[in-house]
């Protein structure tokens, strides 16, 4: 077991997929040469070790996915790196109108094993640059959406997602990139639609997933000097959802807490709040609370940037207000 | 071509035609909802072209397409069925007659989001090329689709990376009521010469010109010579579609161009001209086309509608553990009563 870093897993990822299956193509605007093969370096030496399988693109982000979508149907796998996930804005047709529908649509006669990598995130680079679009991949049916939190995670849903007959949004996250976490040598999957315990505890349940998982994590720490015992649901796949832990989670703390990175209204948040309480209203001691980004424009201006997303202290300080308040 | 080819092809348009008339009629009668675009005056286009082609060539088309389904071997009945809705229909009544797909013929759609199928194309090209299996893509699009981002999206991509693929343009010099004229800004070879793909214009109105054309370019991919541009001068003799009244063209347009009918002209100049049948044939035919057509419609009516049980079918290929977790997975289909069809725009 190695301690590797969350964009090391998943190079591992895509490279023994590649190893596996010829099928297995990368496709995306700079994944070759620049800084070594990826804007972030995910496919650093891959095109070099895969002559002709991991490509440049034009910048032409309906492309990426469409020609993606059409070379799916055609018999391969390949694996589309959308720069960040703002530019998938620009391929939103093709993600929602095309890939999304192909299966069902045609009645089954067309599948699209595609994957579509792209971070999430910010890092002082403003409003159009610095976005969160969980919930909106997660609304739309026939599309499979991911988002992993450790690098663990992330090594094992690229695998599943590579193999997967459906198109798979695989929602990384810049922040993440550089963080680490155990991995195993030998070969694992992490399926798809499961998601996972990542602190058990009795006083709370946080349910999250990607960078939140972390923050949350964090906040576990803090509360925990205080005698406060977090239980944390990692989501991990956010559509199909599994709230089967977070259901079963609540049973046992009766209090919920979603953290989430997006904006709040309209969000996944709420999607899995209304549906908690639909499910678990008897167990519930607490109105389900939610932390999430403020709902503006993403500043440049470091304090305001910090102002506008959520950390560990706001997970920390909702579940203060939760534990004092009378019901 | 001999005698037996020739008269499949004109009896194929005839049969794209007459099935497009009767649509039309069950459009009226409310047996067909939603948006119906008819084919009228373009089936030398369909059926030039997939005569050109191999059986396991791919082909992609845009939401006029069961000109193309026909021609590419879809039956009259299942495509009768899809527009009525029913489990029969070539997408068991998912797609309606925008989104129809028979893919045992490479047919791969039906696409009606415009522009959209382009990168798709590609993308199958792309396949082809990576995989080395010898196919050719044959993507059909609308004049008015050569003007939205897709477009030079795929033409650059596909040229760039000198893929198998022929795009079509069926000039029928309309996108919906705008003119050629009003919606672009360059003539539309000049748009395959931006990106130095090979290009020729085509008449559209005659079967064998098409068929020469597609031959021709389809070679050239085969040979790896990469991706070519058709323009194919054309014209539909019904409004864009059946909610279209039709206003803004004149009159004297459409007369003149039946004239050009590639139907009667291929039956005049090839068919009758070379003794290949005699006028009777040609009634024969007619009628024989009249009756498959007819017993598609008593096909389509007799078929029942696709069972409930089937909706959430196919929303993904895999199912994943969980997946009755879900929010949206887990309402049971109900009958939804009352909902309005025929809209009134497009
Ligand atoms: C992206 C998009 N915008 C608008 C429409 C509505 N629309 C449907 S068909 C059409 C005209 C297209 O004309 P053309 O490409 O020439 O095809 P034709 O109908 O002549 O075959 C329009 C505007 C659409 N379906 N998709
Ligand atoms: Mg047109």
């Amino acid at each position: 077991m190695a301690e590797i870093t969350y964009r090391e897993a998943l190079r591992r990822a895509l490279r023994e997929e590649m190893q596996r299956d010829p099928t297995v193509v990368i496709w995306g605007e700079d994944v070759v040469a620049y800084a070594g093969g990826g804007a972030y370096g995910v496919t650093s030496g891959l095109a070099k070790e895969f002559p002709g399988r991991v490509r440049d693109t034009p910048i032409a982000e309906e492309a990426i996915i469409g020609v993606g979508i059409g070379a799916a149907m055609g018999g391969m796998r390949p694996v589309c790196e959308i720069m960040t996930v703002n530019f998938t804005l620009v391929a939103w047709d093709q993600i929602v109108n095309h890939a999304a529908k192909q299966s069902h649509m045609f009645n089954g006669q067309i599948k699209v094993p595609m994957v579509i990598r792209t971070p999430n995130g910010h890092g002082r680079t403003a409003a159009t640059h610095s976005q969160n679009f969980d919930a909106w991949f997660a609304h739309v049916p026939g599309l499979k959406v991911v988002a992993p939190s450790t690098p663990y995670d992330a090594k094992g849903l690229l695998k599943t997602s590579i193999r997967d007959d459906d198109p798979v949004v695989f929602l990384e996250h810049l922040q993440l990139y550089g963080t680490r976490g155990e991995v195993p040598d030998e070969e694992y999957l992490v399926p798809i639609g499961v998601a996972d315990y990542k602190r058990r505890g009795k006083d709370v349940t946080i349910v999250t997933w990607g960078r939140m998982t972390i923050e949350s994590l964090k906040a576990a720490r803090v509360l925990a000097e205080e005698g406060i015992d977090i239980e944390i649901v990692d989501l991990r796949t956010l559509r199909p959802l599994d709230l089967s832990l977070a259901l079963e989670s609540v049973h046992k703390t009766n209090r919920v807490i979603v953290v989430e990175e997006g904006w709040r209204t309209a969000g996944l948040g709420a999607e899995i709040a209304a549906s908690l309480q639909e499910m678990a209203f008897n167990d519930l001691d607490a109105p389900i609370a939610r932390v999430a980004g403020l709902e503006v424009p993403m500043p440049y201006a470091k304090n305001l940037e910090r102002a506008t997303l959520p950390f560990a202290e706001d997970v920390v300080a909702a579940v203060h207000a939760m534990m004092q308040r009378q019901y | 071509m001999d005698k037996e080819s020739l008269v499949a092809l004109y009896r194929q348009m005839v049969l794209i035609r007459v099935f497009e008339d009767r649509a039309a009629e069950m459009y009226a009668k409310a047996k067909i909802a939603g948006f119906l675009h008819l084919y009228n005056g373009q089936e030398a286009v369909a059926v030039g072209s997939v005569s050109a082609l191999n059986p396991d060539d791919d082909v992609v088309v845009n939401y006029r397409d069961h000109g193309w389904a026909l021609a590419r071997g879809s039956s009259a009945r299942a495509v009768m069925a899809e527009l009525f809705g029913r489990a029969t229909g070539t997408t068991g009544g998912r797609g309606g007659s925008m989104h129809l797909v028979d893919v045992k013929n490479r047919f791969w759609g039906g696409y009606a989001i415009v522009g959209g199928h382009l990168p798709l194309a590609a993308g199958l090209a792309a396949a082809a090329q990576y995989l080395k299996t010898g196919r050719v893509t044959l993507c059909s699009m609308g004049d008015g689709s050569t003007n939205i981002g897709t477009f030079h999206a795929a033409m650059n991509w596909a040229k760039l990376w000198n893929l198998p693929i022929i795009f079509m343009v069926e000039n029928n010099q309309y996108a919906m009521g705008t003119h050629y004229d009003v919606h672009s800004a360059v003539p539309m070879l000049q748009k395959a010469a931006g990106y130095n793909m090979y290009a020729e214009e085509v008449d559209g109105m005659d079967v064998m010109a098409v068929r020469e054309a597609v031959c021709r370019v389809a070679e050239r991919a085969r040979k790896g010579e990469g991706p070519s541009f058709l323009n194919v001068i054309t014209y539909r003799y019904r409004g864009h579609s059946m909610a279209d009244p039709d206003v803004q063209r004149d009159k004297a347009e459409i007369a003149q161009w039946k004239e050009r009918d590639p139907i009667t002209r291929f039956a005049r100049d090839v068919l009758l001209k070379r003794n290949l049948v005699t006028p009777k044939d040609l009634d024969e035919i007619q009628k024989s086309v009249e009756q498959e057509v007819e017993d598609a419609i008593e096909f389509a009516d007799k078929s029942p509608e696709p069972s409930l049980d089937t909706l959430y079918d196919y929303i993904y290929q895999q199912p994943v553990r969980n997946m009755q977790i879900a929010g949206s997975l887990i309402r049971p289909p109900t009958i939804a009563k009352d909902i309005p069809t025929n809209g009134k725009h497009n």
